[in-house]
């Protein structure tokens, strides 16, 4: 989110799903689309079976590299220097779009000087890839007259995810490929709602809208909305909520629908932090591996036993139905903060959600012409600006929601921790298709299906450590162990091994390492030190 | 765009060149069976059954194939049309497992539905039947091959919504099968569970075993609603029954995902009714929780939160709010922390 914000002002998926299957060219960089989000890579299959060009960088060989023109391999981490490698051969080959840069864009000097390092034959040395697969890839994107990108957490999951960002930016402002239909900078958020929730304001530096707290006027609009005085000071981020639960200066912690101990790096450290809180709450539907360490337990109610509205990665605000009653004597969420709200002596008194909407699109500039009734069936994707206006299919169209698109060059550096000695392998982390985080380990079909992880390992690796398909193998990093099966896979390249976070009985996030991107706070999920050796 | 016109049983019609005469009948509400077209997947012409006659034409024409050309005239339900969709629909229900007492597709079966149309009794052609084992070899669909009417829809649905090419046809005449490669059952095969077969099968060759003998699909109130895992924002129906969610099934009017869903979408929301679900506040005493009252439990929370807020400051209060709940809970509870509590202390996993 910040990276795109500060290159093009807006932080979220600049074009739409449909637009999809009609693409000419897509790079698709640092996102497993066919199983974390299988219904968009289903999508891009159907694009490539109409004649679109794909390009895939990724050091794993998932499905989408059996489909791609060029496969760019990249070691993991080695992102912006890849990407400012194909900038580098565009510059240098005249493929970039000069009137898009000269009316839509500025900063455009300062990266013309840093992208002269980035020679093919220093960013193949780097990044592993060859240089003609350079050229072929620098070749397709820059020479369509649309091109689409789209990421995922392979590119945000690194110490350096909002420059990893910022550089996807700055290749599509050098050829011109944001604006218009088909031809963008797509994120696919990982959850049903990770754009609701941070178009919502729950951040900590954010009132809903992406209106600054730090901002006086803003303050004051919510002040006077509200009816309270705010609190100016920015709040912490996850990270540092549990480092200062550690010492001593978090006392209490409210946590709804998330398991951090589980989905947290270093799940240790976060352990340890919840445990030294005075009062812990947590409101979920299930006693999740956190809600075990909490003093009182809420139980919240399914998507299916409550109505409220999902922002989608695309922008589209749409309903969610409630089908049955909450099971047992569990609540709606959002009818638990309005009573606690009401206890503390607060009136949140609403009639609906769809009041609650009413207020959100009072006070939120992108969901102004938002209510419940106008989303029907088919949603609206925002902004939508008023009661007259149908929603934006693609954003940036003549001109970008910060005004001129910004170049914000950025110098490649190396992950927070790289293998070495004590731990020579490469721990990179995600997503399988028949599970979604930990929710599905619930569902007993999908369990049936898929109960166990098998860390993927190279067979050439395996081959040295003795170690045979199916076996189950320590993995041991500076933060913690796990015991795993193993599949014998040339998915990986050999140094690495891939683990999904799906399942408590192997919680890869007892291993990984908890450093995290400057702007955005996001753990570096995707590269970490590890050994792996054969149990005794 | 050139509009052509033309004429069918009688009336004058209009429509775009490239519409086939199928799609001209629909557009202007001309009844015409079809048991393997689909609008989003290519024309095949395999069921035969939407013939109509066309002027200066020796044969019956299959409308779902043949384009609209200017002056045309179509029949769509002449005695020779009738007769020749009963015989197809009698040569369908001849290799058909006749078992509709249990059949999950009973209510939404389309053989049926025109065998209902065209007066179809079983039996007017004796002859060997097809004797395929059931295959139950995955959690998700039973495949029933003495069920099939070899319609292709479930082949172009593998290959042009979720392009996998996982299913086609093989052996030829009346061993006709569809399947995966080597016919290995689903649980065997490359299959990804998608789900998108299930989704346009017109028969009960495909049903998904979740539901089976779980209801029938007239006692299903369907609920639209959207998905509650990754961040695509497909859509799909809830079907209820009982205050219980049965199962799912695609709903064509999903503006993102049209009928298409993944594995985890189609069939992963059986988590809604697992028995590990909270029904009950649950208040730690002694190191145990013990079940509590919603009252006793927010008043203990609400108590500790002044406390500790009293004695250390708004900011020693800290929310994780979450990406998995709705706009509106995460806006009450950012609204909660700024406003009851005092503090900006709010954040969520996904951040980037």
């Amino acid at each position: 989110m910040a990276g795109l914000a500060t290159s093009f002002g807006s932080g979220a998926m600049t074009n739409s799903i449909k637009e999809i299957p009609h693409s000419k060219v897509i790079l698709v960089i640092g996102s497993n689309t066919t199983e974390a989000h299988p219904v968009i890579g289903s999508k891009i299959k159907q694009a490539v079976r109409n004649g679109c060009r794909l390009i895939v960088a990724d050091p794993r060989k998932i499905e989408l590299t059996g489909l791609a023109e060029v496969w760019l391999r990249l070691r993991p981490g080695t992102d912006i220097t890849l990407i400012n490698g194909l900038m580098h051969i565009i510059l240098k080959r005249g493929w970039e779009d000069r009137s898009f840069i000269a009316e839509r864009t500025v900063g455009f000097e300062n990266l013309k000087e840093l992208l002269r390092e980035y020679t093919p034959d220093f960013v193949s040395r780097v990044t592993g890839v060859p240089e003609e697969q350079l050229y072929q890839a620098a070749e397709i994107y820059a020479a369509s007259d649309c091109a689409q990108i789209f990421y995922t957490l392979g590119i945000t999951e690194h110490t350096s995810g909002t420059d990893n960002v910022m550089s996807l930016a700055n290749l599509a402002m050098l050829t011109g490929n944001v604006g218009k239909e088909n031809s963008g900078v797509n994120p696919l958020r990982g959850q049903n709602n990770v754009q609701g929730a941070c178009d919502m304001g729950a951040l900590p530096n954010f009132y809903p809208g992406y209106q600054k707290v730090s901002d006086p006027k803003a303050q004051k609009k919510f002040e006077k909305a509200w009816g309270v005085s705010l609190n100016p000071n920015q709040g912490y981020m996850i990270p540092d909520m549990f480092a200062a639960a550690l010492q001593g200066k978090l006392k209490a912690m409210y946590i709804m629908g998330e398991d951090p101990v589980l989905t947290d790096a270093n799940a240790n450290h976060v352990r340890q932090g919840l445990k030294a809180l005075d009062f812990l709450v947590v409101q979920d539907i299930f006693l999740t591996e956190t809600a075990k360490l909490a003093d009182v337990v809420l139980p919240g109610a399914s998507f299916a036993e409550k109505a409220g509205t999902f922002t989608n990665t695309e922008r589209r605000v749409q309903m969610v139905n409630k089908a049955i009653d909450p099971l047992g004597k569990s609540k709606a969420d959002w009818r638990i903060i309005c009573d606690l709200a009401g206890i503390m002596g607060y009136h949140f008194i609403y009639k609906s959600t769809a009041e609650i909407m009413k207020e959100i699109a009072s006070l939120t500039p992108q969901y102004c012409g938002i209510t419940h009734e106008r989303l029907g069936i088919r949603g609206m994707q925002w902004p939508v600006l008023g009661e007259d206006h149908y929603g934006t299919q693609f954003l940036h169209k003549d001109r970008f929601t910060r005004g001129k698109g910004l170049f914000m060059p950025v110098e490649a550096r190396t992950p927070d921790e790289l293998p070495d000695k004590d731990y020579p392998f490469l721990l990179s982390t995600g997503r399988k298709l028949e599970h979604y985080n930990i929710t599905t380990r619930h569902s007993k079909v999908l369990e049936g299906h898929s109960s166990e992880e098998l860390a993927e390992l190279n067979p050439l690796d395996a081959e040295k450590l003795n170690i045979s398909d199916g076996e189950r193998v320590k993995v041991s990093s500076r933060r913690g162990e796990l015991e795993t099966r193993v599949k014998l896979t040339d998915r990986v390249p050999p140094g690495m091994i891939f683990m999904t976070f799906h399942y408590k009985e192997s919680p890869v996030n007892v291993l990984t390492n908890a450093a995290c991107d400057k702007v955005a706070g996001t753990y570096e999920y995707k590269v970490c030190a590890v050994q792996v050796s054969k149990l005794e | 765009m050139q509009w052509i016109q033309l004429k069918i049983d009688d009336r004058k019609i209009r429509v775009p060149e490239k519409t086939t005469i199928l799609e001209a009948c629909r557009m202007n509400n001309i009844s015409v069976p079809t048991l393997c077209h689909d609008p989003e997947l290519t024309n095949w012409g395999a069921c035969r059954l939407c013939v109509v006659e066309i002027e200066g034409m020796r044969n019956l024409i299959t409308s779902c194939t043949m384009e609209v050309q200017p002056g045309m005239v179509v029949k769509t339900s002449t005695p020779k049309v009738k007769e020749a969709r009963k015989t197809i629909l009698e040569l369908i229900v001849a290799n058909h497992d006749i078992d509709c007492l249990t059949c999950e597709k009973m209510g939404e079966c389309e053989l049926s539905k025109y065998a209902y149309e065209y007066g179809v009794k079983k039996d007017v052609f004796l002859g060997a039947k097809r004797k395929y084992e059931l295959d139950d070899s995955n959690p998700f669909i039973i495949r029933d091959l003495n069920k099939c009417i070899l319609c292709g829809k479930c082949v172009r649905a593998c290959a042009e919504i979720q392009v996998n090419n996982v299913l086609d046809y093989s052996k030829r005449g009346f061993e006709t099968q569809v399947g995966p490669a080597f016919n290995l059952p689903y649980g065997e095969s490359e299959c990804v569970f998608c789900g998108s077969c299930l989704a346009v099968c017109p028969v009960g060759a495909l049903t998904e075993k979740q539901m089976t003998a779980k209801g029938r699909p007239w006692e299903y109130k369907k609920v639209q609603t959207t998905c509650p895992f990754c961040g695509t924002g497909c859509n799909f129906d809830l079907n209820i029954r009982d205050n219980k969610v049965v199962g799912i099934t695609s709903n064509p009017n999903s503006p993102v995902n049209g009928r298409a869903l993944c594995v985890k979408g189609r069939f992963g929301v059986d988590y809604i009714h697992s028995p590990n679900r909270l029904t009950k506040p649950l208040i730690k005493k002694k190191g145990e929780f013990v079940e509590a009252e919603w009252y006793e439990a927010l008043k203990l929370v609400a108590e500790k939160f002044k406390t500790l807020k009293d004695q250390y400051g708004p900011d020693s209060l800290g929310a994780l709010s979450s990406a998995r709940c709705t706009n509106e809970e995460n806006y009450l509870l950012q609204k909660f922390m700024r406003t009851v509590i005092g503090t900006n202390n709010i954040d969520h996993c996904a951040r980037t």
